[in-house]
């Protein structure tokens, strides 16, 4: 609306400047948010390769010694290991749950489906403190030791919430008439499942085990209250903030981040591809 | 059962079967015959219950009472997945993560049957889309997914296909051609082919056999142009092509025809052609049977005669022309005229009489007392009528 009052009055004379200070304020302000949010992904980056003594908080000098002796700190190695551990699992388990309830909350008609759809929002809307804190109490009262089995049940439990919520919009969007095609065409409830329902699903299934991965590997609160004696990588690391945390912290951090940026690239890229050659055979 | 390719068509039947849903029934006490190799069209307004007797024959839903019966096997609850039915589903169903190629020959692999590409491309081959193999359904147009389908049913030599509303999609021009390689390919291949359609054009055009299908019960079956000619019931005079109806008490019923008052003017129906014969009854004749005329004609043995009238509505379509005639006491009737010479022979507001050969009226099941004149009242039509005529009252009274 702006633009068009602009167009068709004579330009004042003081436009130009205040385009000037516009362009110029937008652009450093746009620098600014950009440098606040990049500064400590650039810190820690930057102090992978400090060529530490001590402490790894002063620049002492390039070296790739902590990239290539990752596992000398062997905490660091064990906290990593532990979390890819734990990720992994609650991923596997939290999908294929997550997966199941939301074919049948979009499928089925069946007693309490609204109040399980509600029950499903809970952990995403509960304060982290408050779940950590009262799974810890049901695994002491239940008698379970802390250690990465209750890790990963807490883990699997928040994660099964973003899964439903992924999948359930992709179940949402199948034609139950594919699935109906299948069966006409000779296939049995499992082929059906695994040749058309899955193959459809997988984008949001992938989705969602990425998302619950990223959610795993990288929670502190809920693990902290129900780890034990178990260190993951987030826990080591601020345990280890305290006395300094070792070069090895930051490669794989670094390493994680790139990992993630090369995922992203990867699969942007697969897409365009995709789309030009069905733009080409199309 | 499903593990072999069938020989032929085979016969489909349907013993008194229901189907209820939550708060309403769908079908009810269906029994119905089609035999081998026939050409079958259920046909019926949205909501009569066709689509669910397509998918009880599936397999897709579970009958509530009854029996299904293919080629003299009970196959009422037999899986989906085996029984020797395909359907062409209405929306076609196509597989998207599949290739056109994969999809077709998906039913052969799920039976593990040699062969089972070469099969496949035979088949498109047979619908013209063997180029387009490799192409993934949604780079193919609506007609061109229309005739995937038919082959990825057809390639598994059911013994019944199934049809359900399969050209819906598709414009005017697609859809007759579609029409006549339909027939072809049943033709050809000599299947049981079981259409589901609300478009009696299309039903009429294609099939050997029509049955009329109303709130769960078929009301009429038969040929094509049995069910036009001779309707037995209002719902089919007025489903299937239009009619113009009359009621009123016979006053004589003696021979071969039956006398109707109808507002005091005599009308006469053949015995044979009307199916009840005393008290309060319903009489039809087809706007193509009736002959316009712009002065009173003499009267004729074997003809009826009404007027005068007035004509309404003059509607011109090139071939033909349409009269809305309305005749005191009796009401609106419409009148087909061929254009043999120029345009309309009558105008709109001039007076005329309509003749038409008794031999050419039916009489209807139906009790007059339950039946609303012409046209049900929630047709789209009549609607728009009560509409005019509410109107038209207000403004009278205004």
């Amino acid at each position: 609306m702006s633009n068009s009052v602009t167009a068709t009055r004579p330009a004042p004379k003081r436009a130009p400047f205040r385009l000037g200070v516009g362009k110029w304020g937008l652009g450093a302000y746009s620098i600014l948010a950009l440098v606040f949010l990049l500064i400590p992904i650039a810190y820690t980056i930057v102090f992978s390769f400090n060529d530490v003594r001590r402490t790894n908080i002063v620049w002492r000098g390039f070296t790739f010694d902590n990239w290539l002796n990752i596992c000398d700190q062997p905490e660091v190695c064990v906290a990593f290991g532990n979390s890819i551990l734990v990720g992994g699992a609650a991923t596997i388990a939290a999908t294929t749950l997550g997966t199941a309830m939301a074919i049948a909350l979009v499928r089925y008609r069946f007693k309490f489906r609204a109040a399980t759809t509600l029950l499903l929002f809970l952990p995403m809307a509960t304060p982290e403190v408050v779940l950590g804190a009262g799974l810890a109490a049901q695994f002491l009262s239940a008698g379970i030791p802390k250690g990465l089995l209750t890790i990963i049940i807490a883990h699997t439990m928040f994660c099964i919430s973003f899964v439903v919520v992924t999948v359930r919009a992709r179940v949402a969007s199948l034609d139950p008439a594919l699935e109906e095609a299948g069966r006409d065409l000779y296939a049995s409830p499992g082929q059906v499942f695994w040749r058309i329902t899955f193959p459809l699903l997988l984008p949001g299934i992938i989705a969602a085990a990425l998302l619950s991965f990223a959610l795993s590997f990288d929670d502190f609160i809920i693990t902290n209250f129900n780890s034990g004696a178990a260190v993951t990588f987030p826990k080591y690391v601020y345990t280890a903030a305290a006395r300094g945390i070792p070069a090895q912290a930051n490669v794989i951090a670094s390493a994680v981040f790139f990992a993630a940026i090369v995922l992203v690239v990867v699969s942007q890229l697969s897409a365009a591809a995709r789309r030009k050659k069905l733009a080409k055979s199309g | 059962m499903a593990s072999t390719f069938a020989e032929s068509g085979a016969d489909l039947e349907l013993v008194g079967v229901s189907k209820r849903f939550p708060g309403f029934t769908a079908i009810e006490e269906l029994d119905l015959m089609i035999p081998a190799g026939s050409f079958f069209a259920l046909l019926g307004p949205s909501g009569c219950g066709k689509t669910t007797t397509l998918r009880l024959i599936a397999g897709l839903e579970d009958p509530t009472s009854g029996q299904i019966l293919i080629g003299g096997n009970d196959v009422t609850h037999v899986k989906t997945y085996r029984r020797p039915v395909n359907t062409v589903f209405q929306s076609y169903a196509l597989f998207p993560h599949m290739s056109i190629i994969d999809n077709v020959a998906f039913g052969l692999k799920r039976r593990k049957i040699d062969n089972a590409m070469g099969l496949a491309h035979e088949a498109l081959r047979l619908v013209e889309l063997d180029h387009l193999a490799q192409r993934r359904p949604a780079s193919l147009s609506g007609g061109q997914q229309q005739r995937v389908a038919l082959a990825r049913a057809v390639v598994n030599r059911p013994a019944l296909l199934l049809l359900d509303e399969p050209l819906g999609a598709l414009d005017l021009k697609l859809r007759r051609q579609m029409q006549i390689e339909l027939k072809d390919i049943q033709d050809d291949v000599g299947l049981t082919f079981l259409h589901v359609t609300h478009d009696q054009e299309e039903a009429m055009t294609m099939a050997d056999t029509i049955a009329v299908m109303n709130k769960g019960r078929i009301e009429q079956m038969g040929a094509p142009e049995e069910l036009y000619e001779l309707p037995k019931t209002a719902f089919v005079a007025n489903f299937l092509g239009q009619s113009n109806l009359f009621s009123g008490p016979v006053v004589a019923g003696a021979g071969d025809t039956i006398v109707v008052d109808v507002a005091g003017r005599k009308i006469a129906t053949p015995t044979e052609r009307a199916q009840r014969h005393s008290g309060e009854v319903t009489i039809g004749v087809r706007p193509e049977k009736l002959t316009v005329h712009a002065k009173e004609p003499a009267a004729k043995a074997g003809v009826n005669m009404l007027g005068p009238g007035r004509v309404n509505d003059v509607s011109f379509s090139g071939v033909s022309t349409q009269y809305q005639i309305g005749i005191p006491g009796v009401g609106n009737i419409v009148a087909f005229a061929q254009n043999m010479g120029f345009g309309p022979a009558v105008h709109d507001g001039a007076e005329v009489w309509v003749t038409w050969n008794v031999e050419h009226g039916f009489g209807l099941a139906d009790d007059p007392a339950d039946l609303r004149r012409f046209d049900p009242d929630d047709d789209t039509r009549s609607i728009a009528l009560q509409q005019r005529q509410r109107l038209e009252a207000e403004l009278g009274k205004a």
